[in-house]
């Protein structure tokens, strides 16, 4: 069943949304959305790869051996993972400190590599590059939406700007590791409820 | 003595990888469903953190620092644990056969886990020298195969409650990994 290069794009967005619909690539997800503009930013730099390595992969899909397919995926994404990482040390110093070790994470971060095995491997440039752009916007919402409902209950504030005012408690259990994994599991069960209808 | 021992508990316990460092989720939430798989899985990752934190320790010392290179820190981590793991499995296979059948599926599994890598890199970071690498891959671990096997006890449990549909499986397992991850949380301050 051939899709158009539309249906590829707005899968990722909901049938396919990652972390919630794919299980992959948890720990950016828990680790990174302490802040939106953390989530905002692991987002973006999550899609450049994604599109990135999904061109490549799929215009060298004909040339790669399907022993060592795995290898070279790991290769491409290690590259644009090395991209990303210098330009944001360039760029964006300040995120760059923020998310650490999670930048050069997201080379072993599964749906990145997952999208290169299930999709750009089998499909045509053009196809790829919605594929990649879609799954990264999908995974970009998610983050956000993680991100905005622990900072603004765990610090009281979104993006830096104060939302309730400063006789706020702040509920400091969403922003901390525990907050992480009971938020995300709590807005699986949502995700779970609106799809079950 | 006295400064390893601090350290291993600080990374067994108080950083412990996966409840509070947030690193290794995927297989933690994959295998956790048996006891036996979480087993498998803890030691397997226990086996090839060791190596991988030792061996990288040393490119990063001797290669990549020697000549410039750090850029090139990602790319040359991870096909080293790429390589590393497809070794171990290899030499296990030919030499210890009934380790091998007993880490089975779990050996390939860990080059995407991102504990390994994880663990690799914060070494890096924190400038830790070659003896604390060593203690630390290992505590780092030793926390992960804890976590791993306590959450499969609590798991095994939860298949016998009722759990309300649109929470079950992986839903509920990250509620109660938070819960878990509170416990952990209490060890904060401790060292």
């Amino acid at each position: 069943m051939a899709k158009t290069i539309t249906q590829e794009f707005v899968k990722g967005l909901w049938d396919e949304i990652p972390p919630f619909r794919l299980v992959l690539g948890l720990c950016p997800t828990l680790a990174v959305t302490k802040s939106v503009e953390n989530g905002l930013g692991m987002g973006v730099a999550v899609i450049f790869v994604l599109v990135c390595s999904n061109v490549l992969v799929s215009l060298l899909r004909k040339i790669i051996p399907s022993q060592v397919r795995i290898a070279c995926f790991i290769v491409i994404i290690a590259t644009f993972v090395i991209v990303v990482e210098l330009l944001m040390q360039a760029f964006t110093y300040a995120l760059f400190l923020k998310l650490g070790i999670f930048i050069p994470l997201i080379v072993v971060n599964c749906i990145v590599l997952g999208r290169a095995e299930a999709f750009a491997y089998k499909n045509g440039i053009v196809a790829s590059i919605a594929d990649g752009f879609g799954i990264g916007t999908g995974f970009t919402i998610s983050l956000v939406a993680l991100g905005a409902i622990r900072e603004v209950f765990g610090s009281g504030t979104f993006l830096g700007i104060s939302v309730f005012g400063s006789s706020f408690q702040p509920f400091t259990f969403m922003i901390e590791a525990p907050g992480a994994f009971v938020c995300l599991g709590l807005m699986l069960a949502m995700m779970n409820l609106a799809g079950n209808k | 003595m006295g400064d390893y021992i601090l350290l291993a508990i600080s990374c067994i316990l108080v950083n412990n990888i996966l409840l509070i460092q947030y690193l290794g989720n995927c297989p933690f939430l994959g295998t956790s469903k048996k006891m036996e798989t979480a087993v498998g899985m803890g030691m397997a990752v226990v086996f090839v953190l060791v190596l991988a934190g030792v061996i990288t320790w040393l490119i990063e010392a001797y290669i990549l620092k020697a000549f410039g290179l750090e850029y090139l820190r990602t790319i040359a981590f991870i096909l080293v644990i790429a390589a590393l793991v497809q070794f171990v499995e290899m030499f296990l296979k030919k030499s210890i056969p009934a380790l091998y059948k007993g880490l089975g599926i779990f050996l390939p599994l860990i080059t995407t886990n991102c504990a390994v890598m994880g663990v690799c890199l914060i070494n890096i970071k924190e400038e830790y020298t070659f003896m604390q690498t060593v203690v630390s891959s290992f505590s780092y671990a030793a926390g992960f195969g804890l976590a791993l096997v306590l959450f499969a006890g609590v798991r095994e449990r939860i298949l016998l409650a009722r759990v309300p549909k649109p929470l079950q499986d992986t839903s509920i397992g990250l509620v109660t990994a938070g819960l878990l991850s509170l416990a952990f949380f209490a060890f904060k301050g401790m060292v």
